[in-house]
């Protein structure tokens, strides 16, 4: 077995078992605690509790213009950065080869060309976000060793991926065999460190800020406030 | 605004003779007691985006990156990571999150107390939604236990425990109302057997507000109300629920709730005081459970449903007015629109501050900072960014429903010789009640 035959096989394996395994457990963990019921009558005319946390969902989608030019700049980024990486994840075809490969889903690829400046997009943001966290002092203050190992553990995949992008997706899907078996194997495992890393860093944000913004909804719409 | 670092005075305060082991062993204990899904949840998911730093008018003002709210949480993620987290075993094990000593315990209690005013400003600013201002309160809970709460503080504590009140003991409570009621020649009933409404006060009205107290009475005797303030139950500005003292807050709530029910009260009016809303309106359920036994309600809200029902009517001002929305009323309390609808029966041209409603601004003195004279020069950075805002409306009349944030405006514009001073919505319209 060959180091791609490991990562297509019990790497990917075990990584994802750990992925699922780790959050569920970490999710569990959390949501098995107890409520603190709010026994206080609700403003009169509050909505419902699904009600409210669903507009403090939304509400979290875009920063209130109150918070200035940073929140913004920083709201921005961030979407660059997640529709980025959606579009190089779900949209490359080799891709979403791979996907079919391990589930049977597939769909149409988008052009090369997009997932090119998909890439270098993602990769400027990842750079803007690793500068201010080194620059800014409020973000120099509350960093800690997850955000760089996160950072780091989200770049590598980016990065060893365009390393075995050296030819145009359709020619490398038409080969029955992988050329580069090293640099496709060592791709594969940094996705599976993703997964590995997930559920016990910040990444699981993914997942946590539903509930969270949720929450805080829930205890504001009670009140009559829209948070 | 400036950027200039202004930091309260370093130092910490303690109480008690409790060895330093076993202060952080109370606070840890605290710390992790109960924790809510809900607050698990928001120690779960911040990404220290930063962002929080943005909504903090401490931070705004200094420039001073230990002010990041969610910074001022240090101590308190260190004990959940350890001690209550998901992977708390590993944690411990790895030594990924060191626990919290005496010395932070000393470093964080300026944080917690000086400079968060528990208005939540930054909850509204964080793109995962933390409630920060809560787990602030909650922290706060840890550092009670542990003695390590400012000395002021702790003495306004120490007074409410010992009389329910921080200011005046119950037994003079009606020799206070007899003066109030002579000063200002309006009736104010006391210690009656039966009443419709159980009115409170915040202590400043037994002191240097007392027009307010009188005006109050003076609405209440228009309407026909029967009402009383009683000596068993009349301070609603509770220190416990700002300084950590779940007993006490438990104490003074249920002085309120209990004496209402004796009397046969259906309301408790609370005066125009807004940490006194968020203990008895949001947080006295908790003590008695669903079936809370009154009605619990602000000033505020009391004479929006006057004029509405045409109870009351007001003659117009017919003046420009910009008002201070306090944080627990408002943000916290859901009441924006109430007290805007009030200015518009005054007849007020409202022309908003450039943060209003549920944005606005803290005055700077929540969360007992305008009782902890150790944050004065942080207070006072903050008052500068209100007076900025209002100066900014050119509006005549600057006017909040809040007795605590009128404190912390007035002393905040006394000291930078503003003259402007902060005008208190029940005392307009009492003074402005139509025949």
């Amino acid at each position: 077995m060959d180091l791609l035959e490991f990562a297509r096989g019990p790497g990917l394996a075990i990584s994802f078992a750990v992925f699922v395994l780790g959050v569920l457990w970490r999710l569990i963990a959390i949501l098995r605690l107890p409520p603190l019921r709010d026994l206080s009558p609700a403003r009169e005319g509050a909505p419902s509790r699904a009600a409210g946390a669903l507009q403090a969902i939304g509400r979290g989608f875009w920063p209130r213009r109150e918070f200035g030019g940073t929140a913004v700049l920083s709201s921005l980024n961030s979407y660059v950065f997640h529709i980025g990486l959606a579009i190089i994840a779900f949209g490359y075809a080799p891709h979403i080869a791979f996907i079919r490969r391990v589930s049977g889903l597939h769909w149409p690829a988008l052009p090369d060309v997009v997932i090119y400046l998909a890439a270098g997009a993602t990769i400027c943001t990842l750079g803007l976000a690793l500068w201010a966290r080194l620059t800014q002092p409020v973000l120099r203050r509350i960093s800690r060793a997850d955000d760089y190992i996160t950072w780091t553990i989200t770049f590598l995949p980016i990065v060893t991926g365009m390393a075995v992008m050296m030819e145009p997706s359709a020619g490398v899907l038409a080969r029955d065999a992988v050329v580069y078996r090293t640099p496709l194997a060592v791709h594969l495992l940094t996705l599976e460190l993703m997964l590995i890393w997930f559920p016990f860093g910040k990444l699981m944000h993914a997942f946590l800020f539903f509930f969270s913004r949720g929450a805080t909804g829930i205890r504001f719409s009670h009140r009559g406030v829209e948070v | 605004m400036s950027t200039q670092t202004v930091t309260a005075r370093p130092g910490y305060d303690q109480q008690g003779d409790q060895s330093d082991s076993a202060r952080v062993d109370a606070a840890l204990r605290s710390f992790v007691a109960d924790f809510s899904v809900t607050a698990a949840l928001h120690m779960e998911s911040c990404v220290r985006c930063g962002l929080c730093a943005q909504a903090c008018h401490f931070h705004l003002t200094t420039g001073d990156p230990k002010y990041t709210p969610v910074y001022k949480l240090e101590p308190f993620r260190r004990a959940y990571q350890r001690e209550a987290s998901p992977f708390a075993p590993v944690v411990r094990a790895l030594g990924l999150a060191r626990k919290p000593s005496i010395d932070d315990l000393h470093e964080w209690q300026e944080l917690l107390y000086d400079s968060c005013t528990m208005c939540g400003r930054c909850t509204l600013a964080c793109p995962m939604g933390i409630d920060i201002a809560e787990l602030v309160k909650e922290a706060r809970h840890g550092m009670f236990k542990a003695g390590l709460v400012p000395e002021r503080l702790a003495l306004m504590d120490r007074t409410a425990r010992q009389w329910g009140s921080t200011a005046t003991p119950g037994d003079d409570l009606a020799d206070i109302l007899a003066e109030v009621s002579a000063q200002h020649g309006v009736p104010i009933p006391c210690n009656m057997a039966q009443a419709d409404i159980l009115v409170t006060a915040a202590p400043a009205e037994l002191g240097e507000h007392t027009k307010a107290l009188a005006d109050a009475a003076k609405i209440l005797n228009r309407i026909g109300a029967k009402w009383t303030m009683h000596s068993e139950g009349f301070d609603a500005s509770n220190i416990g629920f700002n300084n950590g003292d779940l007993e006490l807050q438990e104490k003074l709530t249920r002085s309120l709730v209990d004496t209402a029910v004796k009397i046969g009260a259906k309301t408790v009016l609370l005066p125009e005081c807004g940490h006194a809303y968020g203990a008895a309106r949001w947080e006295a359920a908790k003590w008695y459970g669903n079936a809370l036994p009154v009605r619990i309600i602000h000033m505020t809200e009391f004479l929006d449903e006057l004029i509405a029902a045409k109870r009351i009517r007001v003659k117009p001002i017919g003046a420009s007015a910009t008002f201070h929305d306090p944080c627990q009323i408002v943000r916290r309390g859901g009441l924006e629109a109430a007290a805007r609808r009030v200015l518009a029966a005054l007849g007020f041209e409202l022309r908003e501050l450039p943060d209003h409603g549920v944005t606005g601004f803290c005055c700077g003195g929540g969360g007992g900072v305008v009782s902890n004279q150790r944050a004065t020069p942080l207070r006072h950075k903050v008052f500068d960014l209100k007076r900025q805002q209002v100066e900014a409306t050119g509006a005549e009349h600057f006017v909040t429903s809040c007795g605590q944030c009128r404190i912390t405006l007035d002393m905040g514009a006394q000291h930078a010789q503003w003259d402007k001073r902060a005008e208190s919505l029940l005392e307009l319209v009492a003074d402005h009640l139509a025949d």
